[in-house]
């Protein structure tokens, strides 16, 4: 029985370093705070996995199947909120970005880690108000809130909104504190150019988090303003213009569907480069396509309005930005295509991930072309068909992602290797499931099957049915990819420090990091230098190739 | 499989064309679609194509020297999708402007959005639950919402517009082919959402005239029970209260009148004339128990006449014992 060489160090690490329950709720490390930040997305995943099902459930047949319509409402509104402000806005930056983003600056923490476990408060209080007005009366509006509906819907719309203002605070701060720690904690060696995409991708989402999250808020309160005191600024009743509150509301918005994509991006390219075991290509490519998406994604809020009454010069021009900004996110998937080009591919778990995220959303992507045009938008805007589009950006894109991210930086931090073949299973469940649920959905929203309806003709009946039988697909998908995280927790192998062969710092430390994150400080290079690792069979993972034999190599 | 089959048989994407439009917007959905089917085989091609190739396996190493960038093949597949996009966007513009630009001699109909049904008042004041258009005429609607943002939506006429309180918003088409269209609420607007539903007929040429004279004047064709029965059907009474006694929004017509009834918050009434009349006119004033205080007021949408007759109506449905046809041979 040999200790694997690189778990020497694993003796003392962050999980047991301190011991208590209150070592983890007043924990200042990043560590920590990521770790505490992942057990409550993944809680409010599994919350809006449920609102999914029962959604689901309710559309096999026409008219009621186990719900009335108020309750199904309810349920579609829930499942969104969820899913958008506490799983997928929070999920890759909050929950991974804070484990990560120190350690791939070699750094000891975020710049300011007492803000870091506020934001996570934060979170905490936004998502429980969240829980109390599912209690005290569901809110029915639609994840958008939309005016003047909202302002005179009988729930509880004030708590809603107080919890989703609360939540954008959280994002704000996680936002602020990793733009200062990019700019401040990176090693003088590590030049922006240097820098692990992973990080470039937060960087952008980061600049969308402060500049776009503060129009929401305020939006919210106005919101609040005109339910509470009867002051008029959407409700027409009132004096106030229903379709303002669209513009503000999509300002934000908008945008936000960035601050999901941009950190799933930054995670693709590592998996992509990581599974390849070579250079990432187009790296300067790369890196700049995520800050001109964090720029032209302000400008296209408008495109969700073509058939509001805006003008027709308006949405010409919101039309064409937005055909704009998927330039950059294709000159992504190219980029990413071409890594794998004289690469050695390996297909562990997260690389299946990365490859279920190329194929979902480039579907996910090309469809948006249908949105984008004014005239085929016209018809399918507000149909099933722009259910499918954003299930196939937000959840094949982001969640996909996330659950990449998961998967390849699990024995990181927890320490332990999971059962791989369990854990592909899982990810070929979860891309069958997907693809069963939302393809039906693009069929019947083009045949003009409208959203957020509860009851339906009956010639839609067959597409329902197919996407309700693929809903429980993916759920089976996720329960096995579940068991098997949770499995490893208790019967995984030690984790190596390096298992993937990545060239990133923070494998470059044990599995799982100690407290102050490296033993002895690492020197930066090339994040994509990955022929600088080799396979050592007595380590069962990646070690640096001794500097004179690498250069011998070369 | 009997769901491919029932796709092929529907057609894979868009439903029928019954506009002008119709088919030049899907001459662009095709555009886009064999576009992006392109690119979506190729990404999908050469990712598949790289994994077998270059995969990890026993006695495979990878080439020595790959390239780490390429600036002239980044701009290449910049480029190229550049332009591409744009020639959707200024197609899909074109075809825009004439989703939305009216002919001048359009025939206007007024269109109101409530909770959850679809008026339609033409241009002789007369007001139906369903929209009647002539062939092969161009129609402009003129629509608002009395309550929420409701959207109108023809998917055979390939034309959506949301129809927002507080100001009007226009939507035209030209019908090309006699039939009934669907018409959906496209725009999330509460419990009934999903069935503010209605269809759109288009009739033959000179049907159009025919079926407005008819139907202006019910009053003075039909006797009052029938008239209250289409009345009871065309003005949304039949979207809430049902008359076979099943539950809905409001309380059934089914052996209502007449009948005495329990109240919100305590007491009861019956349902004599006057009870129907003043909750027709004044909806919140007495709620029956059990159900929400939701129904809008037709004060000025209904005539007395009118009134009348759907009183005459009801009187049908709480007599059990008299046939129908007795009722309406007096």
């Amino acid at each position: 029985m040999s200790v694997p060489l690189g778990n020497a160090l694993a003796a003392d690490n962050y999980l047991n370093h301190e011991k208590g329950w209150r070592s983890w709720l007043f924990t200042l490390d990043h560590k920590r705070i990521g770790v505490m930040y992942l057990v409550s997305i993944l809680a409010s995943f599994l919350l809006g996995g449920i609102f999914a099902l029962l959604i689901r459930m309710e559309l096999w047949t026409p008219g009621r199947t186990i719900m009335d319509a108020h309750t199904y409402n309810q349920m579609f509104t829930l499942h969104g909120a969820a899913m958008i402000f506490l799983f997928i806005i929070p999920g890759i930056p909050a929950a991974l970005g804070n484990f990560v983003l120190p350690l791939m600056l070699g750094a000891k923490d975020v710049a300011f880690p007492r803000l870091n476990l506020l934001s996570y408060y934060l979170w905490v209080v936004g998502a429980l108000l969240a829980l109390v007005s599912i209690v005290t009366g569901a809110v029915d509006t639609g994840w958008t809130f939309y005016t003047p509906y909202s302002t005179t819907t009988n729930t509880s719309v004030i708590s809603m909104t107080l919890g989703a203002f609360i939540l954008g605070f959280s994002s704000i701060f996680t936002g602020l504190n990793f733009i200062v720690s990019i700019h401040k904690l990176r090693p003088p060696s590590m030049t922006w150019f240097k820098m692990p995409l992973f990080l470039w991708g937060l960087y952008g989402t980061a600049i969308i988090q402060i500049l776009a999250t503060p129009v929401l808020g305020i939006t919210l309160l106005l919101l609040i303003a005109e339910r509470a005191l009867g002051v008029g600024i959407f409700d027409p009743a009132l004096g106030g213009d229903p379709v303002l509150f669209q513009h503000f509301f999509w300002f934000y918005s908008h945008p936000a569907v960035y601050i999901m994509i941009l950190p799933a991006m930054g995670v693709i390219s590592e998996l992509v480069a990581t599974f390849s075991h070579r250079h990432i290509f187009g790296y300067r490519f790369i890196a700049m396509s995520s800050i001109a998406i964090a720029v032209i994604s302000f400008l296209v809020w408008g495109h969700h309005m073509f058939v509001s009454g805006q003008s027709n010069l308006a949405s010409l021009i919101f039309s064409i930005l937005t055909f704009l900004v998927a330039i950059p996110s294709a000159v992504k998937v190219f980029n990413w295509i071409a890594t794998m080009y004289k690469g050695e591919v390996e297909l562990a778990t997260p690389m299946l991930y990365a490859l279920s995220f190329l194929f979902l959303f480039g579907i996910g992507g090309l469809t948006g072309l249908f949105l984008g045009a004014l005239a085929t938008d016209v018809h399918l805007t507000d149909t099933y068909f722009v259910v499918a589009h954003f299930h196939y950006t937000m959840f094949g894109g982001t969640a996909i992602a996330f659950f990449g991210g998961l998967f390849y930086w699990w024995p990181k931090s927890t320490g332990k290797l999971y059962k791989e073949a369990w854990a592909r299973l899982g990810a070929f469940l979860i891309f069958i499931g997907f693809n069963t649920t939302f393809l039906a959905q693009f069929l019947m929203g083009a045949q003009g099957m409208p959203r957020r309806y509860y009851n339906y003709l009956p010639e839609f009946a067959p597409y329902h049915k197919v996407s309700t039988l693929g809903a429980f697909i993916l759920a089976v998908g996720f329960l096995i990819a579940a068991a098997t995280l949770v499995h490893s927790l208790f019967a995984g192998e030690p984790a190596p420090a390096n298992p993937w062969g990545a060239a990133t710092l923070e494998w470059q430390t044990t599995s799982p990091p100690p407290h102050d994150n490296f033993p002895t400080q690492p020197e930066p290079g090339d994040p994509y230098e990955v022929d600088k690792w080799v396979y050592d069979p007595a380590a069962r993972g990646y070690v640096l190739v001794p500097a004179a034999a690498s250069a011998g190599r070369a | 499989m009997s769901f491919l089959s029932f796709v092929a048989e529907k057609g894979m994407f868009l439903p029928f064309q019954g506009s002008t439009v119709a088919p030049a917007v899907d001459a662009l959905f095709k555009f886009i679609f064999w576009i992006s089917a392109f690119f979506f085989l190729l990404i999908v091609g050469l990712m598949l194509a790289f994994v077998i190739r270059f995969r990890k396996r026993p006695g495979y190493t990878k080439p020595a020297h790959a390239p780490t960038h390429n600036t002239l093949l980044e701009l290449t597949w910049s480029g190229i999708p550049l332009i591409l996009v744009m020639v959707m966007g200024v197609w899909g513009f074109k075809v825009f402007l004439d989703i939305n630009t009216p002919p001048a001699n359009a025939y206007e109909v007024q269109v109101t959005g409530q909770k959850w049904k679809w008026l339609f008042t033409y241009p002789n004041g007369y007001v139906d639950e369903a929209l009647h258009v002539p062939v092969d005429q161009p129609v402009r609607l003129v629509m608002t919402s009395e309550d929420v943002i409701h959207s109108f939506f023809v998917p055979a006429f390939r034309v959506k517009r949301d129809v927002v309180p507080g100001r009007y918003t226009k939507l035209w088409f030209r019908a090309t082919k006699p039939g009934t269209y669907q018409v959906f609420c496209a725009e999330y607007c509460g419990t009934g959402h999903s069935d503010m539903l209605t269809s759109v007929a288009v009739h033959e040429p000179g049907g159009f005239e025919k079926w407005l004279d008819q139907a202006s004047n019910l009053l003075n064709t039909l006797p009052p029970a029938e008239a209250g029965r289409k009345l009871y059907q065309s003005r949304g009474c039949a979207q809430c209260h049902s008359v076979d006694g099943s539950g809905g929004i409001g309380p059934t017509f089914k052996e209502l009148f007449g009948h005495k009834v329990a109240l919100r918050g305590g007491g009861q009434a019956v349902a004599d004339e006057d009870y129907v009349r003043e909750s027709i006119l004044e909806p919140m004033a007495k709620i029956v128990a059990g159900f929400e205080p939701v129904m809008p007021t037709y004060k000025g949408r209904l005539k007395d006449q009118e009134i009348t007759a759907l009183i005459a109506y009801l009187k049908t449905l709480a007599a059990e014992n008299r046939p129908a046809a007795e009722e309406k041979g007096r």
